[in-house]
């Protein structure tokens, strides 16, 4: 089953780190998504840009609006995310608590809806 | 216990080893609930008549896949009817049911999910493992019934689109699991117990319910000395229930109440499991409380209470747990055991913490007496008073303060 592990972090404290802690952050990145993909668990993963280079669209009554910013402004941003898929949640979950993003920040995890199932 | 009551335990507890084991192979507990509802209803109303089958989970199941079949039929072709026929496959009586897996703690470890909101864990597993409906468990945590069955609708769909797995925590995550799934049990246990004058039949037998789940999981985990404690501990305070209340129905303190009431046979289970759970050398919360009861209970029999032992036992949960209702014993303990300004001052410190709390002034109220200072103490029990919601427990503080005045 497809769980989504979306990394809620403040990029404020990750901009604040000094060059070596931020190499070393994102060095246990890289190792955490070599661990995933050597279980063959993983299915996608991106870091994202901060949100203040969120641009958001909605269409109202055949109108387009377009907005600077992101969808909802809060201290704690949607970072990045890992695409995993593994047995169940408590599987998800100590992959969840092993994302470097749990210990700066909170890692959300969210099943992923099996429209091939439906 | 009457043959109607036993038939009805006997069908609840079939009705929960099947609902564990149709939602261990499904992960859908509501599924489960479902294809068994009829057949349960059944057993409910035959049964006592009746008697219990011989094999009652085979009995269950026959007549839940003869429901399953009817309700296919009436049903026209389509997706609906493709889950009932995979519940017609989960529903086939093994050749062997009476060798048929007890999954049932690992239902419990799944109702008490820390996925699962913290206040939905034990109505969840009154649901999926004893078969009470939303309204009974609505009754008992006095929650509005719609309320309840919706959290328990919502809960039993996170468990199946979240995918929480039934099976059993590994080794290093047991200890904290099992912790949520005794808290679960003891607050279906505390919540019974707040109906301390067993008006409500419903809510009384919620006590012998979480007796039986406790005791299921001591069962099940005999290796786990917390799971011994907390089933010690409903024991000997189950053992007391008829000494509580006098024949005015008054609430009765511990310290007055008449031993010959106490049931010796379950005080002397407790005692067994507490000695067991000792022997693995790994204190715990509920074996701690259960310590003090043991200590106080002795006292009692022998007519001198050791209470620089339950001092000491308060100490070390107080250590251990932070909780400012040990605090608030164990400055009770340390007044007994003789130092009574220290108690006063450990009661000063909580206060701002548990000034909402009719325990703290009654304490208050009777270490304050026991120092001569009885204007103070008749004002702290009359502040005790305004927050007892129990009529029996408000009479007695009002002899209490009435003996101040």
């Amino acid at each position: 089953m497809e769980y989504m592990l979306l990394i809620h972090a403040d990029p404020v404290g990750f901009a604040a780190l000094s060059e070596a802690d931020a190499a070393a952050a994102m060095t246990a990145y890289t190792a955490y998504t070599e661990a995933l993909t050597k279980a063959g668990l993983i299915r996608g993963s991106n870091r994202l840009k901060p949100a203040d280079m969120s641009t958001t669209v909605r269409v109202r009554g055949g109108k387009t609006e377009v907005l600077d910013g992101p969808f909802i402004e809060t201290r704690e941003q949607l970072g990045g995310y890992f695409l995993i898929d593994v047995p169940d949640l408590d599987a998800a979950l100590s992959w969840a608590a092993r994302c470097p993003g749990a210990s700066h920040g909170t890692v959300e995890v969210r099943p992923v809806w099996d429209m091939s199932r439906e | 216990m009457t043959p109607a009551n036993a038939a009805e335990q006997a069908a609840r507890r079939s009705y929960g080893r099947l609902v564990a084991y149709l939602s261990a192979r499904s992960r859908d507990v509501a599924g489960a609930e479902d294809a068994l509802a009829d057949a349960f209803e059944a057993a409910l109303a035959r049964w006592p008549l009746d008697g219990v089958p011989a094999n009652p989970e085979a009995w269950l199941l026959t007549v839940a896949r003869r429901k399953t079949i009817d309700a296919l039929r009436g049903r026209r072709r389509g997706e609906e009817a493709a889950a009932w026929l995979e519940w017609l496959a989960a529903l086939e009586t093994p050749a062997d049911t009476v060798a048929l897996p007890d999954r049932r703690l690992e239902l419990m470890f799944a109702c008490a999910h820390p996925a699962i909101d913290a206040a939905v864990r034990a109505p969840l597993m009154l649901q999926a493992v004893l078969g009470f409906d939303a309204a009974t468990i609505a009754a008992a945590f006095l929650v509005a019934p719609a309320a309840m069955s919706q959290r328990l609708v919502r809960a039993k769909a996170k468990i199946r689109e979240a995918r929480i797995g039934l099976q059993l925590p590994g080794h290093a995550e047991l200890g904290e699991r099992l912790a949520a799934v005794l808290s679960a049990i003891y607050a279906v246990y505390a919540d019974a117990w707040t109906d301390a004058a067993g008006t409500d039949p419903r809510r009384r037998e919620l006590a012998g319910e979480a007796i039986w789940l406790a005791r299921l999981v001591a069962s099940l985990l005999p290796q786990e000395p917390e799971a011994l404690g907390l089933l010690a501990l409903m024991l000997y305070s189950h053992a007391r229930r008829a000494a509580r209340r006098d024949a005015a129905g008054v609430y009765v303190p511990l310290s007055e109440q008449d031993p010959a009431l106490w049931e010796r046979a379950l005080i002397d289970e407790a005692e067994g499991l507490l000695h067991l759970a000792a022997s693995h050398g790994r204190p715990g919360r509920y074996q701690l409380e259960a310590a003090v009861q043991s200590a106080q209970l002795e006292g009692r029999r022998r007519g001198r209470v050791d209470w620089v032992a339950i001092e000491q036992l308060y100490a070390a949960l107080c250590a251990l747990t932070g909780s400012p209702v040990a605090a608030l014993n164990h400055a009770v303990a340390l007044s007994q055991a003789g130092d009574a300004a220290a108690g006063l001052a450990r009661l000063d410190a909580l206060q701002a913490e548990l000034g909402g709390y009719q325990p703290y002034w009654a304490a208050r109220a009777e270490l304050l007496g026991r120092g001569g200072r009885h204007a103070d103490a008749r004002e702290a029990c009359e502040r005790a008073i305004t927050l007892e919601a129990d009529e029996a427990v408000r009479q007695f503080l009002r002899r209490r303060a009435a003996a101040w005045g």
